[in-house]
């Protein structure tokens, strides 16, 4: 029994920490924020230099060949670092593909994922904004071994800067993966901006798309629990970046309630204000145990992933949104204020929230899977 | 990161569920000697002060394989290990790291064998949260303390034998944690009076203790003079870990599920309505929270660093739940859950909440209120400033 990091992942975590804060600072993060799809080619090229692309991609692809378990570690760090960058959209796509592709797929779309040249993302959603197989209504219609496809994906993360999506559809009553490019005819996409001006997402639109026989992920045979695991692995990496910001919006307002002086004392000192900060320890300490207990799941003990990612991505939506007012509040009126970051985590907060799935979601799941 | 179990550790579990397997079966249970008989087994076992050093008669077993045997302990629903449960949980290792060798001697066996009861003598009444202000006084007189003053919310105060006792020796000191000193106190001492207290969920638990000229051998001191906080502050921790909780929140979470399930709430099956399911739900997260907090303190013992403020965290969790699930449970049961004589549904045991539900302080207030807590985490941990 070991609960803690290796060598390894501590090495991670502190070259991921130091080159966000030499690279991508505050004021490189508010700069990326403005650009059309919140995306610098630059950073995206560091970040593949250094292997984060490709970190649980195996290495034969191309990869580094690392666990979900140094995932949530370096995801943790660009959480922390609120890191416009669409790296969990293609390390889940790479998962998708690692999961339930054929060699030959591997070959073909794991290497450009990982040195960057392609960027990857799930499109699970629809109209309904329903997670899981009742959320998909998209049919695929039969063209030799492969599928047409005509509809919309709603709420695709990354969805402007995206070159490869993970499209599951129906085919009769089986649910059936498709890898759709961005450059195949009559796919198209429309990118929002969302109240966490870090993130994008949008629609994708297919208009009779061709996903051809060797585009389809065969290995998802089951479609409807391949869909389940993949809800599950997105939902560790969303709650491993939500840890990493949950945890910075604490240090930020613990910060300026030691410096802020009112009264005559930091406002620290008085327990309307210190008692607020220990309960954000007291969950995102919390939070934590729950999401490497889950990405430790992921690999060693598959068939106990389902529970611990539910636990985790519930718990942590329901503390996130607590920190996140909280952060805001505890500065007073200098919280509202664009200058200030704590602001810029307070959006964090609302965007993860119903990301692949928010609190109601994943503790109706703990309550099913639990029996009751 | 590994949450598996060497093969080592796996046959001490498989060791431990074959023995509460064979003297834990039904038969076992019904027999009329049978939590004599458990005691006895237990402790033949050395499984009763199980990491205590083996001179004295416990285990000298590690931290992990204490974990084990906790853990499978609860969930086989076992008598506990031993008795005097004050004397295993904090007086016992307060002993051993602090304690002369005749005390160890002397102390550690009864407790072993479940002899009799220890209490704690720390809260007074101007004094609980703020237990390092206390003023219960002992004066040196030649081979003796004399103490006057008084305690109160003393557990198990009135048919415990032994007091481990925090006194005031120095009532001039800069800071106020020093100058406390630590007395073990034998409970029949001429001018020792116990008055218990009734408490809200009917029993008397607790109780005010008045010390009059008592005077206690100076041999009975535990560790330095003027140094009593460190073994309180050591003791406490011991408390904090909860690591050996989770197995009976489970259990009690599994009791409320069970409730949800056989009862009509509303007119309709509670277990089938979202706001009960999420309260369950959210209670389950919370405890499975704490399980891998308490591994995660685990990792630091076993790396041999000391535990600390950290384990407020679990502390503020049990706290929450042990409310929470209790007034669940209320909810659930309508105003059946008023009945103390018996809530008359069919299928579950729905006594046990109305009659169970009102003893929360027992684990919310003992050990340092809430607030306490935050205020450790945050002045301890976050290094906010002390108000």
């Amino acid at each position: 029994m070991n609960f803690g990091l290796t060598e390894e992942q501590q090495i991670l975590s502190n070259v991921a920490r130091r080159f966000l804060e030499e690279r991508a600072p505050m004021s490189t993060v508010r700069d990326v924020m403005e650009s059309p799809d919140a995306f610098d080619d630059k950073l995206w090229s560091a970040m593949a230099e250094l292997g984060w692309l490709g970190l649980i991609v195996d290495e034969e692809y191309g990869g580094v060949g690392l666990g979900f378990v140094d995932l949530a570690v370096l995801l943790e760090e660009t959480g922390r670092g609120l890191l416009p960058a669409p790296l969990i959209s293609t390390s889940l796509a790479a998962a998708a593909i690692s999961d339930f592709g054929s060699d030959e797929q591997k070959k073909r779309y794991l290497t450009s994922l990982a040195d960057g040249s392609a960027i990857g993302t799930l499109a699970l959603l629809e109209d309904s904004d329903v997670l899981g197989r009742d959320g998909v209504a998209l049919t695929g219609v039969k063209e030799g071994g492969g599928y047409r496809l005509t509809g919309a994906k709603r709420f695709v993360h990354d969805v402007g800067v995206a070159t490869l999506f993970i499209v599951p559809f129906r085919a009769g009553s089986d649910i059936v993966f498709g890898v759709v490019q961005s450059s195949t005819e009559g796919v198209g996409s429309r990118s929002h901006r969302t109240m966490d001006e870090t993130k994008r997402m949008g629609d994708l639109t297919l208009d009779n798309v061709l996903v051809a026989e060797d585009d389809v992920l065969a290995g998802a045979a089951d479609g409807a629990r391949a869909l389940v695991r993949l809800l599950d692995l997105a939902a560790v990496a969303v709650t491993a970046e939500m840890i990493g910001a949950m945890d910075r919006a604490r240090e930020i307002t613990t910060q300026y309630a030691k410096d802020r002086i009112q009264f005559g004392a930091p406002i620290g000192k008085y327990q309307g204000v210190k008692h607020p900060l220990a309960e954000m320890y007291v969950d995102v300490e919390t939070s934590r145990s729950l999401l490497y207990y889950a990405a430790w799941c992921v690999q060693e003990k598959p068939e106990a992933l389902p529970l611990a990612a539910a636990r985790a991505k519930a718990y942590a939506s329901e503390a996130f949104t607590r920190i996140g007012t909280d952060g805001v509040q505890l500065h007073g009126a200098i919280g509202f204020t664009a200058e200030y970051d704590i602001q810029l985590y307070l959006k964090r907060s609302k965007w993860a929230l119903p990301a692949f799935g928010d609190a109601e979601f994943h503790y109706e799941r703990v309550a099913s899977l639990g029996g009751y | 990161m590994d949450f598996k179990l060497t093969s080592d550790e796996a046959a001490f579990r498989d060791e431990v569920r074959a023995f509460a397997k064979e003297n834990l079966s039904p038969e076992a249970r019904k027999s009329p000697g049978f939590l004599a008989n458990w005691l006895k087994a237990v402790r033949e076992k050395r499984w009763v002060g199980f990491s205590w050093p083996e001179e004295y008669g416990g285990g000298g077993g590690g931290i992990m394989e204490q974990v084990i045997l906790k853990e499978e302990m609860a969930k086989a629903g076992a008598p506990p290990l031993g008795l005097c449960l004050m004397g295993l949980q904090w007086v016992g290792p307060a002993i051993i790291e602090y304690g002369t060798e005749e005390q160890k001697k002397s102390f550690l066996p009864d407790i072993l064998d479940s002899k009799y009861q220890w209490c704690t003598g720390y809260s007074e009444p101007g004094f609980g949260s703020d237990l390092a202000s206390l003023q219960c006084k002992a004066v040196r007189d030649g081979d003796e303390y004399v103490i006057n003053g008084q305690k109160i919310w003393t557990s198990i105060a009135s048919w415990s034998k032994w007091m481990i006792l925090l006194t005031r020796t120095d009532f001039d000191t800069e800071d106020r944690h020093d100058g406390i000193t630590c007395l073990l106190v034998e409970m029949d001492s001429p001018g020792i009076e116990v008055r218990p207290i009734k408490n809200m969920a009917g029993g008397s638990l607790f109780a005010e203790v008045f010390f009059e000229n008592v005077r206690v051998p100076v041999e009975n001191l535990l560790g330095d003079e003027g140094k009593g906080w460190a073994v309180t502050v050591s003791a406490l921790a011991h408390e904090r870990s909860g690591i050996s909780e989770v197995a009976g929140l489970v259990k009690q979470l599994a009791d409320v599920v069970e409730l949800a399930k056989s009862t009509t709430h509303n007119g309709r099956k509670a277990s089938e309505q979202p706001s009960i399911r999420r309260r369950l739900a959210r209670a389950d997260a919370i405890i499975e929270g704490m399980r891998l907090n308490g591994q995660r303190f685990l990792t630091k013992q076993l790396k041999g660093e000391p535990l600390s403020s950290e384990t407020s965290i679990n502390k503020l969790h049990r706290a929450f739940l042990a409310i929470e699930l209790g007034d669940l449970a209320l909810e659930i049961l309508g105003n059946a859950s008023q009945y103390l004589g018996g809530a008359e549904i069919s299928g579950v045991d729905a006594n046990l909440w109305p009659n169970g539900v009102l003893d929360w302080p027992t684990v919310v207030i003992g050990g340092g209120t809430p607030n306490i807590q935050r205020n450790i985490i945050a002045e301890r941990i976050l290094g906010l400033p002390k108000d």
